[in-house]
């Protein structure tokens, strides 16, 4: 049940404000913690998002919930945002 | 105006059908309709519950999380429905009580995702007992005695209740914590009441061991993005999330008032604002309970996580 919380539900909660500019903002921001295990996200017809790993790998995910679950997927290990490898790079 | 409804959960012979039926009975509690879920202690529950209510439902597909969020779901509608045509009393709370091996999260889940009912029905309050002879019980117990707003000690005329109600202490701060013999408490004391300032609490975990679930809270001095604190949650919780068990705070995103969070597990509520501040102490606060993580690595984490929202 976990993993299709967010997906069943209509709207995500992190994504019901900021429009427009607000997914934009969301989407520079996700990167560049993607960015960090060799994933890219990009934002297709302002719906759904486009992950993509350097072997050309993709899936497509319409929310945040789901970008974690399948990038954790793509990168083939768990993605911890407590990892201080992580903290260092976004720091 | 929503129907609220009271979660009631605890485990297996911790007192809930004993607490449910005294609660039932007073004039205070105005109509009430019952929602049981049956298993194990089920038949029993439900004849005690009959006898006190004729609008008691039972669920009939046993305990299955998932299995009971459609049968909740379904009760819940059917509840409302024959409340609009007058087939039964215009009650104006349902309290839903679990069975003693639930998890309480599919059931709030149910309650925020089913379209119809998160129209016409809000959650109330969360109330967990929790018996002073055997304490808490496995994982199942640890996950009711996090997500409750209010905790009732059971039982304690045969034992301390001092051990279960420092260990409750540990694991759920926020919540109040009451004691109850024969399920003798008062609608007002389950019911009534503020919520609790984070301020208020006492963090004190000298006690717990490694890997014990304990509370924590996180205050932070700088307005925090709301893009970032997303996307830093949702990650938080895909990666750890059977171990934080809820995450609940006002958030200071640079807004007039505060945004509430609320979330247990995976579930997280919609987030709310709020017009105010309630006074001048605008830092955001945040309440963890669960495993595995220190307050030093959230504060560190979330600050790189809010960085990276205003870096260029």
């Amino acid at each position: 049940m976990c993993v299709l919380c967010g997906v069943l539900l209509n709207d995500h909660w992190a994504e019901q404000e900021g429009g427009r500019r607000g997914r934009v903002f969301r989407g520079r921001l996700l990167n560049r913690v993607l960015a960090v295990y060799g994933l890219r996200l990009d934002d297709w017809s302002g719906r759904v998002w486009v992950l993509r790993d350097r072997k050309g790998r993709a899936a497509v995910v319409d929310n945040l919930g789901a970008v974690w679950v399948e990038a954790e997927r793509l990168a083939g290990r768990p993605l911890d945002p407590l990892d201080p490898e992580l903290v260092a790079a976004l720091s | 105006m929503k129907t609220r409804v009271a979660l009631l959960t605890g485990s297996l012979g911790s007192g809930k059908t004993t607490l449910l039926s005294r609660l039932l009975a007073h004039p205070e509690m105005g109509e009430t309709a019952v929602i049981v879920n049956e298993l194990g202690e089920v038949a029993i529950d439900h004849h005690l519950l009959r006898r006190v209510d004729e609008r008691t439902v039972v669920l009939g597909n046993g305990c299955v999380c998932c299995t009971l969020r459609g049968g909740l779901a379904d009760e819940l509608r059917d509840l409302l429905s024959r409340r609009d045509r007058g087939e039964i009393p215009a009650f104006g709370r349902v309290v839903v009580e679990t069975t003693g091996l639930a998890d309480p999260a599919p059931i709030l889940y149910t309650l925020l995702s089913d379209p119809v009912v998160r129209h016409h029905f809000e959650l109330e309050r969360v109330i967990t007992t929790v018996d002073a002879q055997h304490g808490l019980r496995g994982e199942e117990s640890l996950k009711q005695a996090a997500v409750a707003d209010r905790l009732v000690v059971t039982k304690s005329d045969l034992a301390s209740p001092a051990a279960v109600a420092a260990e409750l202490r540990r694991v759920n701060p926020g919540a109040d914590l009451l004691e109850a013999v024969l399920g003798d408490l008062s609608p007002d004391e389950l019911f009534g009441g503020a919520e609790r300032d984070p301020r208020d609490l006492v963090f004190d975990d000298a006690h717990a061991h490694e890997g014990d679930v304990r509370a924590l809270c996180l205050t932070l001095d700088q307005p925090v993005d709301w893009t970032a604190f997303g996307i830093w949650l949702t990650m938080l919780l895909q990666a750890r999330g059977t171990d934080v068990l809820r995450v609940k705070g006002l958030l200071d995103v640079g807004a007039d008032g505060p945004l509430l969070i609320n979330g247990v597990q995976h579930v997280v509520h919609p987030p709310e604002h709020l017009p105010s501040w309630p006074d001048d102490d605008r830092r955001s606060r945040i309440v963890f309970i669960g495993r595995g993580f220190s307050r030093e690595e959230l504060e560190r984490s979330l600050a790189a996580f809010n960085r990276s929202a205003v870096r260029p």
